[in-house]
């Protein structure tokens, strides 16, 4: 299952990362090794095994719904590229390669 | 006269509470440490000039958010990050009234094992400057190996407290999964980060432990936790031992190694424990790539939050998409961006049931596995690390080469287990790591077992260059 530079291309893609040339061809080669070596978990047949997804056998963990305070706004905007009153600020959405991701 | 390299947090405590040192001389000792031996070593990025309390110094991994200190997570894209809130194991060593001396170097993310993913330059070993101290928290080990914190917390994804600890000749504890709160901490692989104590004996990481761990209203993963047992004990009558056939026969390990590892296993029995052989016929031969599936994957969802809008950096652009695709380009390095890559694409639509799903029931085999040896014996014993610590840049370009170091850390952490790495000899004149591996919520065995071994093997914990 060699990965292409199609597939490095399109998973860049779904990702929002911007490679280089450099980066896509290095990525391509990498990639493909490191998957071989992955792959390996396709030799076990595990179609009666359950997945796991966390290591703990722990459920619904609850605690009582009392509201409290917050984070103020001043924190929250502390560290952002850039604040427009009490909302972050970003380039325009429109017009470009939007992905489908 | 404080001797930082052989001052241990226990000792550091008694002398504030006799009263014979005070907190800002104990600081000032420190710091002069950090003086002569941080330009050579690298371990701190960020250093704390002193807070309000006046008990035991201690350093933090860069990926423990601290409120009002920069946290960079030994990435660009978090180059100016200054968090506004505390994670909560700062919080608990706050409230323990330790003071903060500085925050440590990491691999990328955590992102490594050897810090040389850092953006801001590879962390170097104190037993021997041209080597690595592993990674991902190479400069919390490498610091309190070289005397520059008494103790530090590391973080541990796929071995990223227990490997530098062997590297450096430390104690390093990867707590049980849900033992220890996650909240404030730069998150990687959420199922699998664990933060722990890097320590210079057991006892001291018995110590922090109690100090970190315990339920946390902020992160659900959380559990109520046994109450720390200090080790006092010196023999390991009435423990059963097992030694893991594939742990300690996997192809990679070096002979010296072995053989470190070999006579730790010898006075096991010698302190009274009973000795025997298990299997994990599965763990280790696809815990590596199960590891590789599930952490990138998890990495791939949780980096997706550097988006340039929030927090962090921004590259500019007439277009939204643009500012996110190239602030992601700029702000992250080759091993944060190839663990994006190759867990977006063992997520993506196609693959996931092949990659991930597939992974996730490797995760149930493995977790079986140690199940089973677990009815059987009290403790798993093997190397923490294949090696003993390489040079700087000879894994440099082969990823695979530097995940493969990783290979004896990883299958335990899969299945949630906690694990103490304790040096336990030499080989090559550098430190070899014991890994004790424990059933989930078994710490306390663990440092029972730590300690006997390490008053038992008289390990000298000063690198020989520094004594």
């Amino acid at each position: 299952m060699a990965i292409t530079r199609e597939d490095v291309l399109h998973v860049a893609a779904l990702a929002r990362l911007e490679l280089s040339e450099d980066e896509i061809v290095r990525l391509t080669g990498q990639l493909n090794d490191i998957l071989a070596a992955v792959g390996k978990v396709s030799e076990l047949d595990l179609s009666d095994v359950p997945p796991t997804s966390h290591p703990l056998s722990v459920v619904n963990v609850f605690r009582p719904d009392v509201a409290r305070p917050s984070l103020p706004l001043d924190d929250a905007f502390a560290n952002a590229p850039e604040r427009d009153g009490d909302l972050f600020r970003v380039p325009p959405t429109g017009a470009a390669e939007e992905s489908s991701a | 006269m404080i001797d930082t390299l052989r001052l241990t947090a226990e000792e550091a405590r008694a002398l504030l509470e006799r009263g014979d040192v005070s907190g800002a001389e104990l600081r000032a000792a420190y710091r002069e440490a950090i003086d002569a031996r941080n330009e050579e070593l690298n371990c701190f990025l960020t250093l704390v000039d002193g807070d309000d309390n006046n008990g035991v110094p201690i350093a933090l991994k860069d990926v423990i958010s601290t409120k009002g200190v920069r946290t960079t997570a030994g990435s660009k894209i978090l180059e100016g990050y200054v968090p506004v809130f505390d994670s909560t194991v700062a919080d608990r060593c706050k409230a323990a009234g330790l003071q903060l001396l500085g925050k440590t170097n990491t691999d990328e993310f955590a992102m490594g094992s050897s810090t040389e993913n850092s953006a801001y330059g590879p962390s170097h070993n104190p037993w021997d400057p041209t080597r690595v101290p592993g990674g991902s928290g190479g400069g919390s080990a490498a610091a309190v190996s070289a005397g520059l914190a008494p103790w530090a917390l590391g973080s541990d994804t796929g071995g990223s407290i227990k490997q530098p600890s062997a590297l450096c000749g430390n104690v390093g504890l990867r707590p049980t999964y849900g033992t220890v709160s996650r909240y404030g901490i730069v998150a990687f692989a959420s199922s699998l980060d664990q933060v722990g104590p890097v320590t210079k004996t057991v006892r001291d990481n018995a110590l922090l432990y109690g100090i970190i761990s315990g339920r946390d209203d902020c992160d659900s993963t959380t559990v109520d936790v046994p109450p720390v047992e200090l080790p006092v004990a010196e023999d390991l009558k009435g423990l059963r031992v097992g030694v893991p056939k594939e742990l300690n026969e996997a192809e990679g390990i070096s002979a010296g190694v072995a053989e470190a590892v070999r006579r730790a296993i010898d006075l096991c029995s010698e302190l009274g424990a009973e000795v025997g052989e298990c299997e994990l016929p599965r763990s280790v031969e696809y815990g590596l790539p199960c590891y590789y599936l599930i952490a990138p994957a998890e990495a791939s969802s949780n980096l997706a939050r550097y988006d340039g809008v929030r927090y962090g950096l921004r590259v500019p652009a007439d277009n939204y998409y643009e500012m996110v695709a190239r602030t992601r380009d700029a702000g992250f390095g080759d091993e944060p961006k190839r663990r994006i890559m190759l867990g977006t694409y063992a997520l993506s639509a196609g693959y996931y049931d092949a990659y991930y799903g597939q992974a996730q029931k490797v995760r149930t085999v493995i977790a079986r596995e140690f199940a089973a040896a677990f009815e059987r014996f009290d403790v798993l014993v093997s190397p923490t690390s294949p090696t003993v610590a390489f040079k700087i840049g000879e894994k440099a370009e082969s990823p695979l080469a530097m995940y493969l170091t990783d290979v004896l850390t990883i299958p335990p952490n899969m299945a949630g287990l906690p694990g103490l790495s304790i040096p336990c000899g030499l080989s090559e004149g550098l430190p070899v790591g014991l890994q004790l591996i424990g059933a989930q919520f078994a710490e306390n065995t663990l440092f029972r077992t730590g300690h006997a071994l390490e008053r038992a093997i008289g390990f000298d914990i000063v690198p020989e260059r520094l004594r």
